[in-house]
């Protein structure tokens, strides 16, 4: 809804190592409680009294990957409209509430959920949880409010994705992973289909997926559950629970070919290069090699002492930069990426020869126990560091639920973590970096340019 | 139930807001090295912030960039650890340790779990006194900042930043271009990265901020470990006052992008203005509070112009500024900037209404410890407190400050603030039907919209 209404996943690489950092964040650290109330709605309750704050959010699990055709945006679009007002609250008042009472709001979309959150001090929580569970079922959309609103989200598009290069080839790149299923649609929409969203498409959107029975609350900081749980039954618990059609999406072919995907552009002042391989997540595929690809991804791709920075960047002059991230929260198939950017007079030829070597080295030798053990030291500092906030747990917890996990995926994560193999990540490599499931992308200033 | 909610909001409204409460401990060093902390043992982390007055504008001239790059090679290696020892040494212990420089200070930023205190501790040291600067390291890092910038040179934002820099200060520090050029950057080597070290990063310019699991005793053995070896003094380049030149033009630098990237602002005030709650207030009115300013209401919601609309105080140490910014489409260019400067100099003639100047300081004074959630960011406002002079009870003075403020006042600093006429306005794209002088993009370079006067660990103070 603000400046980070749209959670871009599996394209932006500095998001995915902010979520996967937060992702690691789980580890009988937040030690969450949970409670289903009579209508179906979850709740969740992260006590971090650090400060007398607490971040509300309700997460409803539905995404852009479950938009019917033709109306690619349709969720981004909705989370935009949900802060145009219901019979109790005007249009464009909700935030304006929420920060007369010192709080901040804002939401985000994602394939899987959509969600909405206020942090906020602790004896506002019942406002904000009443305004909440209001437009949980109250929203009033009228074309006044949707027109202009549909050029604030095609604004938004040129901002994020028009106007910067990396971003059109990572939207074409997702689109040439997925042969079949909607991950491969941008989560802000095809422009031509935003064009075409009307006010009706959103109301059937809000009417068809928003309930209680459909959604997550998620309280953290200066709470407990014994004082959630009365809150809870009092502003959302009157909300009837109605039927919610089951998501029903297209999956994924068998890959047979690697894709190969260029994208010139005027602007492009670095050559970069990247690979995306369809990868298992927790919940989907070959969901055994979910926890041994984190190590992988923390081996090949972590940081500086990175085999990949260190293969391109530091024992060859090849690349200024070279990473690789793999997010397991995903309800179907996602992506292990690599990624390297061209430095100074080297030649792509070099710089992919140089990393497709590095693929062959890990396939063939595999890892070893010492990098699985300095690996392993790293993300488990992460779990501790995630608690250094105040929405760390909430967007762990929250993010696990709705993508077909849960709390107990959360609270095992570290033992899981801990557990991994050296044999168990060569196995995964072997598994999932193979090339007919990979796409390759080539970022290049456009020639005369 | 309308009434019902809007009673509810009513007394919430004027209930006083719970205050933030933090204790402060001023820590002095066996050594003499002063430091505030902040003590929460409930996680085992400590973060250390700190900062030495002394930035980017203090760079000798020819040397554009010269800060920038030693930030970024203060982590390349160190006393017996090279590069790859180094920075080893801090993954494997995930000890997050960073330097940033800029345009008034340099900050730098460490984070550890406690269990790695001492090593975290004895790697910042290194850092600071003994960095090695090899060869090899130094020209991997300077290619990896000069592709930088010739990418960074072709995005719109950062364009229209900089022109704005370049145009608003001719010939002063803050006209160049905070991360250098690529012909300055290729330039430095490491004698000038030696000198800036010697001259800024010096104890008489240090300020620090620590939080989390550590005890005053513990942090004042820290202190003399890891600063007690820097210069007790320097000598650095003096930046002259300035007030911004060239207001009131409108500058296009075409670039074949389908939106438009717009930075527009004038004089503003400076951090130890007396009027600066006051401005502060106003600019969360018109275009500081995200949804609930003017002109996200007027550009956005009304009117579906633009994703993002924004103003901002740039509270620099050599001049204040009153800056704002957005994006829109080309076509719609010339709308978006009339209704803007329309909303700007209206609210400059009229100041704000007494409704939006209770809400104002309601927010301002009940969001702030949503800002205390993290040891980091506790640390970082304990640096910013002591850099502003705002005194260790500033946590508890704030809300008054906020709250004195007047209606008087707040149209008597609108009238100061906002001058629609007086707006440097840079447009990068292809506007349809803007009148400006068309200029060409300025030599590629890294700053962002118009740089931090600060580097992040002392920024945020407000």
């Amino acid at each position: 809804m603000i400046l980070i209404s749209l959670i871009v996943r599996r394209t932006a690489a500095l998001f995915c190592a902010l979520l996967c950092l937060t992702a690691g964040a789980k580890a009988q650290v937040f030690s969450p409680e949970t409670v289903t109330l009579a209508n179906g709605l979850q709740v969740v309750a992260i006590n971090n009294p650090r400060a007398p704050v607490v971040a509300h959010m309700v997460w409803y699990r539905i995404g852009a990957a479950d938009e019917p055709p033709r109306k690619s945006g349709i969720a981004h679009f909705l989370e935009h409209l949900m802060f145009k007002g219901t019979k109790d609250i005007p249009p464009g008042e909700f935030s304006k509430m929420v920060a007369n009472n010192g709080g901040r709001d804002n939401a985000f979309t994602s394939y899987d959920y959509t969600g909405y959150f206020q942090n906020i001090a602790r004896d506002r929580l019942e406002l904000v949880m009443r305004m909440e569970a209001d437009r949980m079922s109250n929203l009033i959309l009228t074309d006044a409010e949707v027109n202009p609103e549909r050029e604030v989200i095609r604004e938004e598009r040129r901002s994020v994705v028009d106007n910067n290069p990396r971003s059109r080839l990572r939207e074409q790149m997702n689109a040439a992973l997925y042969l079949n299923h909607p991950y491969g649609r941008p989560i802000i929409g095809w422009d031509h289909e935003i064009q075409g969203l009307t006010t009706e498409d959103a109301l059937a959107w809000y009417r068809a997926y928003y309930a209680p029975n459909n959604a997550v609350l998620v309280v953290a900081g200066d709470i407990t559950m014994a004082e959630l749980k009365p809150l809870a039954e009092k502003y959302y618990g009157v909300i009837p629970a109605k039927p919610v059609a089951q998501r029903l999406r297209p999956t994924e072919p068998v890959p047979q070919a690697a894709r190969r995907i260029e994208l010139k552009d005027a602007r492009v002042r670095q050559v970069s290069l990247s690979r995306t391989y369809l990868a298992p997540s927790y919940v989907a595929g070959e969901t055994e090699h979910a926890d041994a690809l984190q190590v992988l991804a923390e081996i090949f791709g972590g940081g500086v002492t990175g085999r990949l920075h260190r293969a391109l960047v530091l024992d060859k002059p090849l690349a200024t930069g070279a990473g690789a991230y793999y997010d397991p929260d995903s309800l179907d198939l996602t992506g292990f990426g690599v990624s390297a950017s061209l430095r100074g007079e080297a030649k792509l030829e070099d710089l992919e020869a140089a990393l497709e070597a590095e693929l062959r080295r890990l396939i063939e030798e595999g890892v070893t126990e010492e990098e699985v053990a300095r690996a392993k030291t790293r993300l488990r500092a992460a779990a501790i560091y995630a608690r250094d906030s105040l929405q760390g747990g909430a967007r762990a917890i929250g993010t696990a639920i709705v993508t077909g996990t849960g709390i107990e995926q959360v609270e095992t994560w570290p033992q899981r973590i801990a557990a991994v193999t050296a044999a168990q990540v060569t196995a995964a490599a072997r598994a999932v970096l193979r090339e007919e499931r990979s796409v390759t992308g080539l970022l290049l200033p456009k020639p005369g340019s | 139930m309308t009434f019902i909610v809007r009673l509810l909001l009513v007394l919430l409204a004027l209930a006083p807001l719970p205050a933030a409460s933090m204790t402060i401990d001023r820590v002095t060093s066996p050594g003499g090295i002063e430091a505030w902390l902040v003590r929460d043992n409930k996680i085992p982390v400590v973060a250390l912030e700190f900062t030495f007055r002394g930035g980017a504008a203090s760079e000798p001239g020819g040397q554009e960039g010269l800060a920038s790059l030693l930030a970024s090679m203060l982590i390349e290696g160190a006393g017996d650890l090279d590069s790859r020892s180094f920075q080893s040494a801090l993954e494997d212990r995930v000890i997050s340790l960073g330097f940033e420089a800029g345009l008034d200070t340099f900050g730098g930023s460490l984070k550890t779990l406690t269990e790695n205190l001492d090593i975290a501790a004895d790697l910042l040291r290194l850092s600071l006194t003994a960095p090695r600067f090899e060869a090899a390291d130094l020209a991997r890092v300077k290619d990896r900042v000069i592709i930088g910038l010739r990418r960074s040179a072709e995005e719109p934002n950062t364009i229209a930043g900089r022109t704005w820099m370049e145009t608003g200060f001719p010939g002063h520090p803050y006209g160049r271009p905070t991360r250098g050029t690529p012909d300055s950057v290729a330039n430095l080597t490491a004698e000038p990265l030696r000198g800036f070290l010697r001259q800024t990063l010096t104890r008489d310019n240090l300020i620090i901020g620590a939080a989390g699991d550590i005890t005053p005793e513990g942090l004042g053995r820290l202190l003399d470990h890891v600063f007690g070896g820097l210069p007790a003094r320097g000598e650095r380049e003096a930046v002259p006052e300035i007030k911004p030149h060239n207001l009131g033009r409108t500058l296009i630098v075409r670039k074949a992008v389908p939106q438009s990237v717009m930075t527009f602002g004038h004089a503003g005030v400076k951090r130890d203005d007396p009027d600066f709650y006051t401005a502060t207030i106003l600019n969360y009115i018109l275009g500081g509070g995200g949804f609930n300013s003017r002109l996200t209401t007027e550009v956005r919601e009304k009117r579906g112009l633009a994703y993002s609309v924004y103003s901002y105080l740039g509270s620099y140490d050599y001049v204040g500024l009153m800056m704002g910014g957005t994006a829109t489409e080309n076509a719609r260019v010339a709308q978006s900037l009339e209704v803007i400067r329309r909303e700007w100099q209206r609210f400059g003639d009229e100041g704000p209404t007494s409704d939006e100047l209770a809400n104002a300081k309601t927010y301002l004074t009940g969001s702030f410890p949503l800002r205390l959630d993290a040891s980091n960011r506790i640390a970082r406002l304990l640096v910013s407190i002591q850099y502003d002079n705002l005194g260790i009870d500033y946590i508890d003075r704030r809300s008054a400050l906020i709250e004195g403020v007047t209606m008087a006042d707040a149209r008597r600093v609108a009238r100061r603030l906002f001058k629609a006429d007086d707006l440097l306005t840079v447009v990068v794209g292809q506007p349809a039907g803007l009148e400006g002088t068309e200029v060409p993009a300025s030599a590629p370079t890294g700053s962002g919209s118009p740089p931090p006067a600060r580097a992040p660990s002392s920024s945020g103070g407000g």
